[in-house]
């Protein structure tokens, strides 16, 4: 590394991001001060193992902590400690107690949260409970362990939907309501989501299905059952809150970085981006919260909650805060997740939601073993596979190359895309208002104004 | 011109240093052999056709199959989805996690034991051949005791297991007759042998794979063709590749003595060790088989369908695209994404176990001779092109260390 490379660099976000992007600043060469900051007590730990095998009796919550790929060297944990506030003009990140950390780079690495109930009382309720943290699968498994009559759980998404699969896994009823059509059916469509709903109903799931929960209702502080639009009551002794999540970004909203519910924006190189549009280059994002245009997907701004999208970005991100400006890397790797339910294996690769039509190219969506193609036009924009992981990198491929689908290997006659009917993006987020000030082209101002806008 | 290449890899002359000449089949994406036969030997060409769904291991999808043997009865490595899914996850169940976790790493005792035995018998000092003396009987003797084989019949089937992996590439041999020959011969014994031992294992279970899968009364049993046809590759498949991995490991540590050094001082650099062998020395050298289920257009060439792709794995692992400086030995070497095991659904079934054998063997090997050297380099080499290893390796060593 050059005389001229940061001495100081922190890190906002103790998970996964923000451990890989400390390795990658180890293994390139950084020597400098290192701050990690989390706002749980923990070191990083894995995530995604804590709706699926945590609530099982393999692996206890608490074993998850993530293996370290670098040696870190000396590493400043502030954890336990939130992050409050980024003053970007002394350079400091502020937190809770008022310590400020000062730094030549920062990454913001702060990820989402969960959407919690919208009625506070409700949520008070014991036995009510969204799964985020160690401390929550802890809690839920516990739950489980004492043998409920009846779990609930609201939304179908994958969280939602592996929480169902380890309750059933368990011998335990369940009953999950989804205000959508079918499960899944916000990244993966409605006719995949119609394969999803076709696994749980025959694995004993209770699947309500265009129906929302109204109140939860309880006694003597404990929640007992849950009235859902349809009019029906469904009595129960734990509710899993699985809607989704919310992008830690409130803090920032001082910082005059574009930052909102959509996610920190950025550049695809990591380099957050000011209220007035241009890249900084000592504010880095990576992982859930950063939100960067995609090369691959017409530069769609694009913010993932996948793991290898905040494994990816963060290295980049950390490669280029210490690197030649003439060595920086973009981050264009093509998003993959996985998620295991209903003894079914299912995987995909790329943006199902960029796609608009479905082909399904292997296997038989009625076998439960398939593979299929997300198209936009004739090219392949993402894929899915239940139990046909292995295929998996064989659309990466096709992805990456712009490719149209293949024949159909092993389908019925007669299968041809069809609408991969995905819902409309119709959820309410608000974006800064920026109003720009100033007489001529060259002194003219962006600034933030107001709490935000509604768009739909 | 290319199919020549092809021929001259398979002669046994060039057995020893196959390297100059997957170097230039690799000039091209595409390298034409015979009419409706194809190679392909750059590493993301392989990968990519490696899970390509267009791409079929039944040979009964090829339009000239040639000297392939074709019954109605095939094990799981020479079918497609679903078939294959749903007996490779059968055998899964009586081999791997979910259904039967800890079975391999629960081999480790009786590994080090057979390992202990073997290198126990090598004379304190003086010579020894490494394949008769090691790389052959141990993974031998841990694929009966898995399967659950009579260590009494082995020597039997010895001669039969060779004669089949003798002719998976018969046609690019000189005396294809002779070996596709010994090689039915070979197949019809072993099947009609495995019929036998079935039955045994029906009279009286253990709890070996043959046992469990015998014995299985699960909706997804095998029928007794299934089970045979299994047995004989899961036999072979132990007898024949593992051996080759061991034997290589041993030359190549012999002819790169930093390594070895360093591997006595550090036995858990093993690991990193043998990936770096698999992508070196890969047991598997090419997979000569695969049909075009459509046409395949690459870099403008038209594999048509029912043509055979040949995946030259070899090739692919020491691409000089993927892997710098890739005919150095470099246990190190980061982002070590060899295909020495293959990818896609045909990932080596016994990849676990042949790890766990090959981890041991060299770490123990490396420990216990002292200044060990090779008698002849380059050694004598098996027959096959396909699964390439030294039919013989005699070294020298000034003391054998009890271990």
């Amino acid at each position: 590394m050059n005389n001229s490379g940061p001495e100081r660099i922190v890190i906002v976000g103790a998970s996964l991001a923000g451990l890989r992007a400390a390795e990658t600043l180890r293994r390139d060469g950084f020597t400098g001060s290192l701050t990690i900051v989390g706002d749980e007590r923990h070191e990083p730990y894995d995530r995604p193992a804590l709706s699926k095998v945590a609530l099982s009796d393999w692996v206890p919550p608490e074993h998850t902590a993530l293996p370290r790929l670098a040696d870190l060297g000396e590493v400043d944990w502030r954890l336990g400690m939130p992050a409050t506030a980024l003053d970007r003009r002394a350079r400091e990140v502020v937190l809770a107690d008022g310590a400020r950390l000062p730094y030549d780079r920062v990454l913001i690495a702060t990820g989402v949260r969960n959407r919690p109930w919208p009625h506070t009382e409700q949520a008070a309720l014991e036995g009510v409970r969204g799964i985020r943290t160690r401390e929550d699968s802890r809690l839920i498994r516990d739950l489980l362990d004492a043998g409920p009559e009846r779990v609930l759980v609201i939304g179908a998404g994958f969280t939602g939907s592996e929480v169902a699969s380890l309750c059933r896994q368990r011998g335990l009823a369940v009953t999950v309501v989804e205000r959508a059509e079918n499960p899944l059916v916000g990244s993966l469509g409605g006719v995949v989501g119609e394969v999803a709903a076709g696994l749980q109903r025959a694995a004993g799931v209770d699947l309500r299905c265009d129906v929302t929960v109204e109140a939860l209702e309880g006694s003597g502080g404990r929640f007992r059952a849950a009235s859902l639009s349809d009019g029906t009551t469904v009595k129960a002794d734990l509710a899993v809150i699985a809607l989704g999540a919310l992008r830690n970004t409130e803090w920032l909203a001082s910082s005059g970085l574009v930052a909102g519910p959509l996610g920190l924006s950025c550049d695809p190189g990591g380099r957050a981006y000011a209220i007035n549009g241009m890249a900084v280059d000592d504010v880095f994002a990576a992982g859930d919260v950063a939100r960067f245009p995609h090369a691959l997907y017409e530069y769609e701004f694009l913010a993932l909650e996948h793991w290898e999208n905040a494994v990816v970005g963060a290295q980049v991100a950390a490669h280029n805060m210490i690197c030649h400006s003439a060595d920086r890397e973009a981050h264009v790797s093509i998003p993959s997740f996985w998620s295991v339910q209903f003894g079914t294996n299912i995987k995909s690769v790329g943006v199902p939601t960029l796609g608009s039509q479905i082909l399904v190219t292997q296997g038989s969506a009625q076998d439960g073993r398939f593979a299929a193609a997300y198209l936009d036009g004739d090219r392949v924009v993402a894929a899915v596979t239940f139990n046909h992981g292995r295929y998996l990198e064989y659309y990466r491929h096709l992805i990456e190359q712009a490719l149209p689908p293949p024949v159909p290997v092993g389908v019925a006659e007669g299968n041809v895309p069809e609408d991969a009917r995905f819902p409309d993006p119709s959820a309410p987020y608000e974006l800064p208002t920026v109003i720009v000030s100033g007489r001529s082209p060259t002194s003219m101002r962006a600034q933030r104004v107001g709490a935000g806008k509604e768009h739909r | 011109m290319s199919s020549d290449l092809m021929h001259q890899v398979g002669e046994q002359a060039n057995r020893h240093n196959p390297w100059p000449l997957y170097a230039q089949l690799r000039r091209h994406r595409v390298i034409p052999l015979d009419e409706r036969s194809y190679a392909v030997g750059r590493y993301d060409d392989v990968l990519a056709l490696l899970h390509d769904p267009r791409l079929s291991s039944d040979p009964h999808t090829l339009t000239d199959p040639g000297d392939r043997i074709i019954t109605d009865v095939m094990p799981f490595i020479d079918r497609d989805p679903p078939s294959h899914d749903r007996l490779r996850r059968e055998v899964t169940r009586f081999f791997g996690p979910p259904d039967s976790p800890g079975l391999v790493s629960g081999q480790e005792a009786e590994i080090r034991r057979q390992i202990d035995t073997l290198i126990g018998a090598f004379p304190d000092s003086g010579e020894v051949d490494l394949v008769d003396d090691l790389a052959y009987p141990l993974p031998v003797a841990v694929i009966c005791r898995l399967l659950g084989v009579p260590p009494a019949d082995e020597p039997q089937f010895r001669g039969w297991a060779g004669a089949v992996a003798g002719g998976l590439d018969a046609a690019n041999l000189q005396d294809s007759q002779d070996v596709i020959k010994r090689r039915d011969e070979g197949l019809l014994a072993l099947f009609t042998y495995l019929g036998e031992l079935i039955k045994k294992h029906r009279a009286s279970p253990d709890d070996s794979m043959l046992s469990g899968l015998a014995n299985d009364d699960s909706a997804d049993a095998m029928t007794d063709l299934d089970l045979q046809v299994h047995g004989v590759m899961l036999l072979i498949a132990g007898h024949e590749t593992t051996v080759n991995l061991i034997a290589n490991g041993a030359l190549t540590l012999l002819r790169n003595p930093d390594v070895l050094a360093r591997l006595k001082r550090e036995p858990a650099w093993v690991i990193p060790m043998v990936e770096e062998l698999l992508r070196f020395e890969p047991p598997v050298q090419y997979l000569p088989n695969r049909a075009a289920l459509q046409d395949i257009t690459i870099d403008g060439t038209t594999i048509s369908k029912g043509s055979r792709l040949t995946l030259l794995i070899a090739a692919a692992n020491r691409d000089p695209g993927r892997f710098a400086d890739p005919d150095r030995f470099d246990p190190d070497r980061p982002d070590n994404q060899h295909l020495g095991f293959g990818s896609g659904i045909h990932y080596c079934f016994g990849a676990p176990l042949a790890r766990l054998e090959v981890h041991l063997a060299l770490a123990t090997l490396a420990t216990r001779l002292d200044n060990p050297r090779l008698i002849q380099d380059p050694p004598p080499y098996r027959p096959s092109p396909v699964l390439r290893g030294p039919l013989h390796l005699q070294v020298a060593y000034d003391a054998c260390r009890i271990g």
